[in-house]
Parts: structure tokens; sequence; C-alpha cells
């Protein structure tokens, strides 16, 4: 279990995403509310671009230190009573879970949102030793009843609508009522509330870990990461390597720029700072506290020209401003990391063999690059990717490399360029139409099919300059 | 004040008029311009599928041809753009880097140069009618140039400014992008297609030609009655 999602082919799933008229009302909706809610909470904050340089500076710094910090961190933990496993592998992250909840002789296991555990395929992994898993964030859980992967890394239900989800409840779970949100929450609430309560062992990602304190931070909602942490005696909590804060104050800038480039929200409703077990003198808190930090390919990317793709705080702003995510979905990059930051990010985790399509997946606008709170290069690193699917990794088509050896030659050369500019106009002109090619040959035909090509000037700019300077020396 | 003219392939081809409309506006407010003939591709098409070595063939002939020029203006928020990025994809070549800088140092892209070079903010053109403008992606984001093209079309005697919904989205063109992913270039362009007409427009206007060509190409197709012309055009508009 990896990233991947799917089999099918790229096009394939772009194209799944472009007919699914449901998905696409759901998505494009959501990314409007998304948008102005980020506009607004940015300006209301005021010196927006001053805090993405605060946020970069201190994402830069912490990843330049990253062993340090880490060290750090690990003590803070077992200093207040945890355990912490670094995992090199998605295999070593499960197994260990796995042996807890095989010594525990856990039944039920609650989960709040975690893409960490995503990744690593978790959920099939405790299904494998007997536990019943059971995920409490209400996409997710949606998700959950539906065997469906997400398709967002903040909201990743966010491909349905309220008829899709009231018919997975009802099919489901026997819910009989109507398809209003309120309704279907408080539905939802109603049936997760008895597995919190019966719950052995309770997991969570971790929006930020405090290096200082060993805290682990989850920036919720729903308050579900709450109960999953407060109610059963063992909790376990799965972070990136690099989901790590050195101190208290950086944690206060970084969920600043989290909340606000996630939802929009100044604050979400739920902030939870979570240290360590329940020590003496203490009322609560779990007995057994561990935390996996995992590295899953993340350390290849340090040192690199990537690096800073390891800043991501997954507050998903990319994805909300991505037309090729409106477009398309979530599903269609095949990956459980989507949009722009997914069609980086995946790659780097999961190789090209899989994923060589995805660094293409984007007309380039940036947009994604303008949104990110913590200042990631996007699409420039999509430009460096597809340096390496052309030069390194040799996965470019033939025809178009030999496309592009033509082009190096004609842009070189002024003669051959210029004489290009005289015989487009003929060249084309078994395709031309009153001056329109709309049936066009070769790789024009992808533009074609949508879209009118204009047929080359009548005279070249530069002839046409020419003969007026003709004209001005002889007069 | 001297100008080179960067005309950008694609005018060069496709849009004789717009390259006439700039040399004339530049000229009518006072410059000397020129057009350096050895002047090609600024190898964007390259650069952006990931060919970086056929794509700083291209940058070097662009090089060359600019050497002599003051000043490089040109009709295109991308192209120039890409030229700004010169400096950085030869870094740490010794015959290339001092020279990649000195043209990226020199080069604007027209709206840009009228503005923030020259300090205009009126060129004294007039032209009648009901105008949307497209923010192109590059021009923005890239270049940052978000505001003079707005300023100028305010003052263009005669011009109804119209704001587009979602402007700053992209149109779908991204070069390359619009014939390796037509399926969802086609997407992006009919929804921009759809922000324009909502706004009644009867003029679309941009600063990038490959944005034009495809917004009024899909424009043609569905048979829509908006006309789509180059910022150049109408800020060298008499009537
Ligand atoms: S890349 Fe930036 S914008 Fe995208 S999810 Fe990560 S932090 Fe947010």
């Amino acid at each position: 279990m990896s990233v991947k999602i799917g089999n099918a082919p790229f096009h394939n799933r772009v194209q799944d995403g472009i007919e699914n008229d449901f998905m696409r009302k759901a998505v494009s909706s959501a990314q409007g509310r998304f948008r102005s809610g980020r506009r607004n909470a940015a300006e209301e904050l005021g010196d927006w671009e001053d805090w993405r340089t605060l946020g970069e500076e201190i994402r830069s710094h912490t990843l330049e230190n990253i062993d340090f910090y880490l060290e750090k961190l690990s003590d803070a933990v077992s200093n207040r009573g945890g355990n912490v496993y670094f995992a090199q592998t998605a295999e070593e992250a499960n197994q260990y879970i796995q042996d807890i909840v095989k010594r525990k002789e856990a039944k039920k296991i609650v989960k709040s949102k975690s893409m960490v555990t995503e990744e690593i395929g978790l959920n099939a992994a405790l299904e494998e030793v007997g536990g019943e898993v059971v995920e409490t964030d209400l996409g997710e859980w949606i998700l959950q009843l539906d065997e469906d992967p997400p398709s967002h890394i903040v909201t990743p239900a966010l491909h349905k609508d309220k008829g899709q989800i009231r018919e997975t409840f009802s099919k489901k779970k026997g819910y009989e009522k109507t398809d209003d949100p309120e309704e279907l929450a408080l539905f939802a609430r109603e049936q997760l509330r008895e597995d919190f309560l019966s719950a052995d062992v309770g997991i969570t990602g971790c929006n930020f870990a405090v290096a200082e304190s060993g805290a682990i931070t989850l920036v919720t909602n729903e308050g579900n990461a709450r109960l999953a942490t407060a109610l059963p005696d063992t909790q376990i909590s799965v972070m990136g390597m690099e989901r790590l804060v050195p101190t208290w104050e950086d944690l206060e800038v970084m969920v600043s720029l989290l909340t606000r480039a996630a939802v929009g929200q100044k604050l979400t409703s739920y902030v939870t700072s979570l240290t360590g077990t329940r020590l003496e003198g203490e009322v609560d808190g779990p007995e057994e506290f561990h935390l996996v930090i995992l590295d899953n390919g993340r350390s290849k990317i340090l040192g690199t020209e990537f690096q800073a793709a390891l800043h991501c705080i997954r507050c998903a702003a990319c994805i909300n401003v991505c037309p090729v995510y409106r477009h398309v979905g979530g599903h269609a990059y095949g990956s459980i990391y989507p949009g722009p930051i997914g069609a980086v990010l995946t790659p780097l985790l999961d190789g090209y063999d899989d994923h060589k399509e995805l660094p293409y997946a984007s007309s380039l606008c940036a947009a994604c690059t303008e949104a990110c709170p913590v200042k990631i290069p996007l699409h420039e690193m999509l430009i460096r990717h597809r340096q390496i699917i052309v030069e390194r990794e040799n996965k470019a088509p033939k025809m178009e490399k030999l496309m592009m050896k033509g082009y190096a030659k004609w842009a070189s050369s002024p003669a051959a360029y210029k004489l290009s500019t005289k015989v487009a106009k003929p060249g084309l002109k078994p395709w031309t139409e009153e001056e329109t090619i709309s049936n066009g040959p070769g790789p024009l035909k992808g533009w074609t099919n949508a879209r009118d090509f204009p047929a080359p000037s009548k005279q070249s700019f530069r002839s046409w300059y020419k003969s007026r300077r003709k004209r001005e020396e002889s007069e | 004040m001297k100008v080179s003219l960067f005309i950008t392939c694609l005018c060069d081809i496709f849009s004789t008029n717009v390259g006439k409309d700039t040399v004339e506006l530049l000229e009518r407010v006072g410059c000397e311009v020129d057009f350096p003939e050895l002047q090609t591709c600024c190898g964007q098409p390259a650069y952006n599928s990931g060919y970086l070595t056929e794509s700083k063939q291209a940058m070097k002939q662009m090089i060359r041809a600019f050497k002599d020029s003051e000043y490089v203006v040109g009709p295109s928020g991308s192209c120039v753009g890409m030229l700004k990025e010169y400096p950085e994809i030869f870094t740490g070549d010794p015959k290339w880097e001092e020279e990649a800088k000195a043209l990226a140092a020199k080069s604007f892209e027209v709206t840009q140069f009228l503005v923030d070079v020259l300090g205009m903010t009126d060129v004294g053109s007039t032209f009648r009618g009901k105008v949307t403008y497209h923010p192109s992606c590059h021009m923005t984001r890239i270049l940052g140039v978000k505001d003079a093209p707005k300023t100028l079309l305010q003052h263009v005697d005669g011009v109804e400014l119209v704001e587009l919904p979602i402007g700053e989205d992209c149109c779908g063109f991204g070069g390359t992008f619009s014939v390796k992913n037509a399926a969802i270039s086609e997407q992006m362009v009919q929804e921009k297609s759809e922000h324009i007409t909502e706004t009644g427009a009867e003029y679309l206007v941009g600063g990038d030609m490959g944005c034009l060509l495809n917004i009024g190409g899909r424009m043609a197709r569905e048979g829509k009655n908006v006309q789509v012309m180059h910022i150049a055009e109408i800020l060298n508009y008499q009537k």
C-alpha cells in the first residue's frame, strides 16, 4: 500500500472525472467557498505576505535542522512517558502499530482524520490483525462506509453531495431520514458515540508536533480527535517526519496560517495539544502513548531541490485554487495526495513509473504557488519534475522528443525561423478554410477538437516590418 | 528612448496586426523602435515541457539577438516572464549568466513598460465598446504585472471596462498543456468563455497572444459574438 489509488490509466481517470457532473458541481462550489474564505481570512489578518514569509522561514529552518528537532521531540515525548518509534517504511509503521493492537488485545480502534495513515494503508493492516477500525471524522466515515478513497486532503469526501451521502447511510447503516446536512451529521454522531465509548485504542495523525514540549497538536472542526484521544486507554499518533515545529511560538504562526489557508477560519473549533500519558496526579490522558514518526521516502527528499515540498502543512489551499483539480476532481490524480501538491509529492514518494503524467496535469498557471501559505514554488517544481522525466528518466514520448529537437534547431537558427514564418501559411493551407483551421493535423488536432485555430497572417510581422523599413528609407 | 521590439513567435506568425499596433503605439509615445531580426522564440515551449537543453538553445539565440538593445519590450506577459527567468536558468554558467541577467533587467511587457518605465497612465487612444479584461496567469503571477493593463484601459476614451468573474483563473492554454492535456484544457477554456459571456462584454481584451488564441478559438467554435483583442490593439486605437 502506498499513496497510489486505483489502477486505471491517467487519461481514463481524467475522463471519468470530467464526465462526473455530481462531483464537478460539488467540487466547484466547495472551491468557491474555500477561496473566498481564504481571501477574507487573509485580508482580515493583514500583512498576509509577511505571515507567509514568516511561515516559510519557520518551515525551512525546521527542515534545515530536522535531525536536531526530531531528537528534541523524541526526548520530550519520552520524558513525558510516551514511546517514540521511527519507522523507515510504511510496513515498519504498520507492523509496530499492529503489535500494540495485538498486545492490547484491542477489538475496536477509533481513528481521527489522518492523511499519513492513509498513506501507509493502516486500516487494512489493522483489519489483518482482527481490529475493527472506525473512522470518526465525518468525511472519512462516509468514505469508509463507501469504500471510497479520499479526494481532498482536508475535506476527504468533497466529491460527494448530500444525496449520495444519504444513500450511503441508508444502505450501510439503515438511515431513514432526509438529506438535510444537520440530520445527517446528527445521525453520524449518534452512531460514532457508541464507538468512542467502546474503543480500546485511539489513533490520530498530527498537524504539528512541538519539539520543545513533545505536544502533538491536532486541528479539527468536529471535535472527534478529542474523543478519540480522551476515551481509549491507548493512544497512537502517526506523523510524517517533517510535521514538527520547534516551539510553541512557531506553532501559533503555523496554526494561524493553516486554519486561514485551509478553511478561511481564524481558528478551527478545536485545536488540541496532547502531551504524553496520564502522569501521577493527573486526571486525564491515555495510559499508554505512542508516537510513530514516519519516513516513508521523506528523507530522500531532504537536501534535494524538492526539499521545500516538505514544508507543506497540508492546508489544501493549492488544491482549492487549482482549475485542473476543479474539472477532474481528486481521484483523477490516482494518489491520496491530489492537486498541485499531490502532483509534486506523489512522484517523490512513490516514483515516476506510476505517476509520470501528474507533473503535466497543470497549465503552470501558478495559482497554487500564489496561494501556498508557506510559499512552496509548486509550479516550478512541476517543471523540474518534467525535466527529470525527460532527461533522467527518459520517459517522454518519442514523438515529443523529436519535435523538441526540431524546435531547438528552429529557435536557434534565425534563417530556419524566418523561413518558417514564410511557409507557415501555405503549409497549413490544406487545413485552412476562411482563415480558420477547424480540424488541424498532428498535434494541432488536440487543439482543434475543442476550438478553432487561426491561419497564419497573410504577411508575417517581420516581413511587414521589413517592407515598412524599405518604404521609410526610400521616402 | 530606444526600444527593441520583442515580437514573440506567436505574434510574428499569427498576429501581424498586434505587432504593428505595438510598434505604432510605442512610436506614438515617443520611442524609437527597432526590430532585431535575429530574434526567434523565448524557449518557453521547450522549457515548460521539461526540455531544458533544447530550451537553452532558444534562450541563447534570444540573448544574442538583444545584446545591443537598451530596452526590450514585448506584447506578452508570458514570454517576457520567460526572459526574466533566464538568470536563474543560467546560474553558474560562466559564459551566459551575466548576459542572461542583462537581458532580464532590460526586458518589459508593453503595458508594464508604458506605466512603470515611461510613467504613463493615458496613451491618448479612443475605443468605443464594452470591454472585459482577462489577466493572464504569467502576466500577473510570474511577471507580477497586475495593475498596469487595467490602469491603461481605464484611461482609454470610450471604453466601458467590466470586471471578469474569477478573472484570475487560467484559461486553459498553458502552451503544450493545451494539446497534451486537451480534455482538461477544453473544460477550462469553456468555463472561461462562460464567464466572459456573463459580463455581457463585446470585447475580450488580454495581453498574451496564446491565451487570446485559446479563448478566441473557443468562443468562435461556440459561435459566440465576442471579439477578442490584444491590449496593444486597443491602446493604439484612434477612432
Ligand atoms: S503545498 Fe502549500 S498550499 Fe498546498 S497543501 Fe501544502 S502548504 Fe497548503
